[in-house]
């Protein structure tokens, strides 16, 4: 039986390799080797610093990887700015022991906002074929099912097209164009890799699917402001919100409960407390 | 340790934050800029004076309007036309200008120089303004070139509709020849440049499809007329290769000639990029990659791949060679669109490696790193020696549609442009522009050319600060002073006439070259075309050396004078200039004098 922190860097490097053998649709592979590189030195770097181990290194490649094919630059640097504000961003930002944005939504959208003059986001479309969309899914949507989330997926995108029908209504415009995003390679990557992350996630399922709704809707706000990179945004605004809400939640149990014995904590770590929560699986 | 190993991570994590502001900053540390037009001469060693009017140049480019079918985004569709060749087509010396309109029943002009600083049109005395119709479409751009080798350059016009070619009757009016050539009905062409591919002395032409040869745009049966993807579209139109068989006769030869292909051209160029010989031909697609033909022996086979130039599907809008490092060789400049925080193409400059002889040279994009990679939605470009100092320039001009100053539609412009190929390539899936503007009102560009490896824009600094959506641009000497002026042709807007004004300390050089091929010359005979078209002269001063190559089409929908035109600096010596022809002679002009247009036919 496979681990299943493998299943999440297979399906992206499947994306990968569907993407660019088909349409060469990467800016180029040294840039994406770039991405990869520089989130797996980071994360090695990091966490052997701050947890005193070598870290699994499944959710930096899949980091980095999303990176190589969602950053979009004539320059080699965004890359590895943004793969390093990632991962960093993962042992940083955190509460409760706990990271709170998905990591390379988070460097994507500093990218988006610091660095816009050199930096867009992959928003063009596969191609002339639903083939490798449909290999995407296929593959996606058994990795997914097995990893137990694939009612996010599903919810996400059963929204973004109810709201694409009320975003024609106010908007006027046609239909198949408030949907046709979807239909790209970014909102594959999206919908598979970010908003799945389960450590950036709420944890009832239900939660889950609430959250997926309200990243849709929150999205469908953003693209009546007319803004391009709204996927992104909605899901930096949204899913920290939700995981706040769960963390405070959490708090307020612990509080009407009686108090558990403190964690044990290795010796070695600088910050003991990242060592359960890092990341494993996700970008 | 333990305190401080958060407050650490934060300190590196702002820095992370704060490295795109610290790389901008460092950028923009460049050569100090001229505060006034009057001092940029001084500092530059130009400035542009726009000066049409006073030259006699009063016209606005009008566009056509299609099919009812396309009117929620007409601004779109109908956003191009607006054309400029140079051409002296009455062979007194003087660059004359033919400029292009794209309303349907507007003229065309031929502005004839009279070579007092003034123009005159002189189209509808020769029979080549009223040349837009939707029986038989309207105007994209012209080509010349003297396929006959009589001494007079004629005209290929080209148009989203049917093409025509004009014999030149020396220089006196113009008789349609078309019919005898065998053009096609109807074909939305946006792009055709003569040369000689299979160098037998006569002038051959390419002409490049944007939509496909079926869409009539006034007249049509479905709105599936859009790009089937914004990177990988093939749908557009498909490519033509003229043979000239002599006599007046041409056969098209695309398929046998291996040129066959079906992408969005919008812009191509012809060059000796192998050492060969044979005038090799890129072309620039909209859409989709680039395509690079190489010429064997007048059989071209697409080799962008291997080349390095046809890997990132782009937005080609405009081809251009130039030897911008001074190494005798020709790199290859190609616009694409840039819009801060949406979509950061860049354009390319693509420098070719040292390559074996005769060998295909392998590509690398050096625009970003010589600061000529950010033109906004770029259209065409033109190499030159602007100021005279012995580097090639870079004129470019943009803007897409300008319209709202506060509206902008590239929201929904990128939303249909990512989606499928069933939503984008259908024209009633495209939400309503109305007055919104797409990339309008951009900024020109005129970046000069350190000679190590760096350009700089000094666009406002030297006086061009005009705002129009730039379409087409070509340069030329229109008052033989050994200066680059520049001309812009712009969509909806004024034609532009930039009078340079170079530093006086700056030495040139021109060469005008003729080749030996006169239409009484049979064929086996070893000689070029009298166009010169394809010729390459080589450049000898102070320890440097510039390759140019006569040229039959460059740019965007444009063509440069035929003039090569050489700054020099402050040298006032050159050691020798080296031609070689496409019949494969050679010439070498020792010390040639400076300061001067030097006349050179080919010996025969």
């Amino acid at each position: 039986m496979i681990d299943k922190r493998y299943l999440a860097p297979v399906l992206v490097t499947l994306v990968l390799l569907v993407g660019q053998v088909t349409f060469g649709f990467l800016e180029s592979w040294s840039r994406t080797a770039l991405a990869i590189g520089t989130s797996l030195a980071v994360e090695l770097a990091l966490g052997r610093l701050y947890t005193g181990r070598w870290p699994h290194l499944a959710s930096a490649y899949v980091s980095g990887i999303s990176v190589g094919m969602l950053v979009r630059s004539p320059e080699f640097w965004p890359y590895a700015l943004c793969s390093a504000i990632s991962i960093t961003s993962k042992y940083l930002i955190r509460v409760d022991g706990r990271h709170i944005w998905n990591p390379s939504n988070l460097g994507i959208v500093a990218m988006l906002v610091l660095a816009s003059d050199t930096v867009a986001s992959l928003s063009v479309q596969w191609g002339n074929t639903l083939l490798p969309m449909a290999v995407v899914w296929l593959f996606g949507a058994v990795i997914i099912h097995s990893l137990g989330r694939f009612h996010i997926t599903l919810t996400y995108v059963g929204s973004f097209v109810a709201f694409a029908v009320l975003r024609a209504l106010v908007t006027g415009h046609p239909f198949l164009a408030e949907v046709a995003p979807i239909t790209g390679p970014m909102y594959q990557l999206f919908i598979f890799f970010m908003l799945t992350d389960p450590k950036s996630t709420v944890k009832p399922v239900w939660a889950q699917c609430l959250v997926a709704v309200m990243v849709a809707a929150v999205e469908a706000g953003f693209r009546l402001m007319e803004f391009v990179h709204a996927p992104y945004y909605a899901l930096f605004v949204v899913g920290p919100t939700a995981v706040l809400i769960e963390l405070a939640l959490a708090r307020r149990a612990v509080r009407l409960a009686p108090t558990p014995a403190p964690p044990r904590q290795p010796a070695s770590s600088l910050v003991p407390a990242l060592t359960e929560s890092t990341n494993r699986g996700r970008p | 340790m333990t305190r401080y190993a958060k407050p650490l991570l934060a300190v590196f994590f702002v820095l992370l934050l704060a490295t795109p502001w610290i790389i901008r900053r460092a950028g923009r540390a460049g050569p100090e800029t001229a505060q006034t037009v009057a001092d940029a001469q001084a500092r530059y060693g130009f400035r542009l004076i726009e000066s049409a009017r006073a030259a006699g140049i009063d016209v606005v480019h009008r566009s056509p309007t299609f099919d009812t079918k396309l009117a929620h985004i007409m601004p779109q569709v109908a956003a191009m036309g607006a054309a400029v060749s140079v051409v002296d087509f009455d062979a007194d010396g003087h660059a004359d200008l033919y400029v292009t309109d794209s309303q349907e029943g507007s003229s065309n002009h031929l502005y004839r120089n009279r070579g007092d600083g003034t123009f005159e049109d002189v189209a509808a005395a020769l029979g080549v303004a009223a040349l837009n119709e939707p029986a038989t479409g309207v105007s994209m751009g012209s080509a010349w070139g003297d396929y006959d080798n009589d001494g007079f350059e004629d005209l290929l016009l080209y148009r989203w509709g049917r093409p025509e070619l004009f014999h030149n009757d020396g220089g006196r009016g113009f008789t349609r020849v078309s019919g005898s050539v065998g053009l096609p009905a109807w074909a939305n062409i946006n792009s055709v440049i003569w040369f000689d591919f299979d160098r037998d002395g006569r002038l051959d032409f390419f002409m490049g499809g944007y939509y496909a040869e079926s869409v009539d745009l006034w007249r049509l049966p479905s709105t599936r007329v859009m790009p089937e993807s914004f990177e990988y579209a093939a749908n557009g139109g498909r490519k033509y290769l003229y043979r000239n068989l002599g006599g007046g006769r041409f056969e098209e030869v695309s398929a046998a000639r291996g040129l066959q292909s079906t992408r969005w051209t919008l812009a191509a160029v012809a060059a000796d990029l192998r050492g060969s010989g044979y005038p090799d031909l890129f072309v620039a697609n909209d859409y989709g990659v680039s395509e690079l033909f190489v010429n064997d022996r007048g059989q071209f086979k697409e080799m962008g791949r291997e080349s390095g130039v046809g890997y990132a599907p782009k937005s080609g809008m405009s081809a251009s060679v130039g030897d911008v490092l001074n190494q005798g060789r020709f790199a290859i400049y190609v616009s694409n669109i840039s819009e801060e925080g949406i979509l950061i193409q860049g354009n390319n400059l693509w420098v070719p490696g040292e390559p074996a002889a005769g060998a295909l040279p392998t590509y690398e994009n050096l625009a970003r790193s010589m600061g000529i990679d950010l033109g906004g939605w770029s259209f065409g470009a033109q190499f030159g020696d602007l100021n005279n100092d012995g580097a090639l320039d870079l004129y470019l001009v943009n803007g897409f549609v300008s319209a709202s100053r506060t509206e902008s539609y590239w929201y929904d412009y990128s939303k249909v442009a990512g989606g499928h190929e069933v939503v984008i390539a259908d024209a009633k899936n495209w939400p309503a522009m109305g007055r919104r503007s797409l990339a309008g009102y951009q900024a020109k560009r005129v970046w000069i050319n350190d000679g190590a490896g760096r350009f700089v824009d000094v666009a406002p600094m030297v006086g061009v600060t005009d705002r129009y959506d730039g379409r087409s641009v070509a340069l030329a000497d229109f008052a033989n002073r050994g200066a680059l002026d520049v001309v812009v042709a712009n969509q909806r807007g004024p034609l532009l006439l930039y009078r340079n004004e170079v530093a006086p300390d700056r030495a040139w050089i021109g060469f005008d070259l003729e080749g030996g091929c006169r239409p009484e010359i049979g064929a086996g005979t070893r000689c070029t075309n009298r166009s010169a078209v394809g010729a390459q002269l080589t450049l000898h001063w102070a320890g440097q050396r510039q390759v140019q190559e006569v040229s039959g089409g460059s740019g965007f929908c444009a063509q440069n004078q035929r003039r090569l035109h050489f700054g020099l600096g402050g040298t006032r010596v050159v050691e020798r200039a080296v031609i070689r022809w496409p019949s494969g002679k050679m010439s070498e002009i020792p010390a040639p004098a400076v300061g001067r247009v030097h006349a050179v036919k080919e010996p025969v």
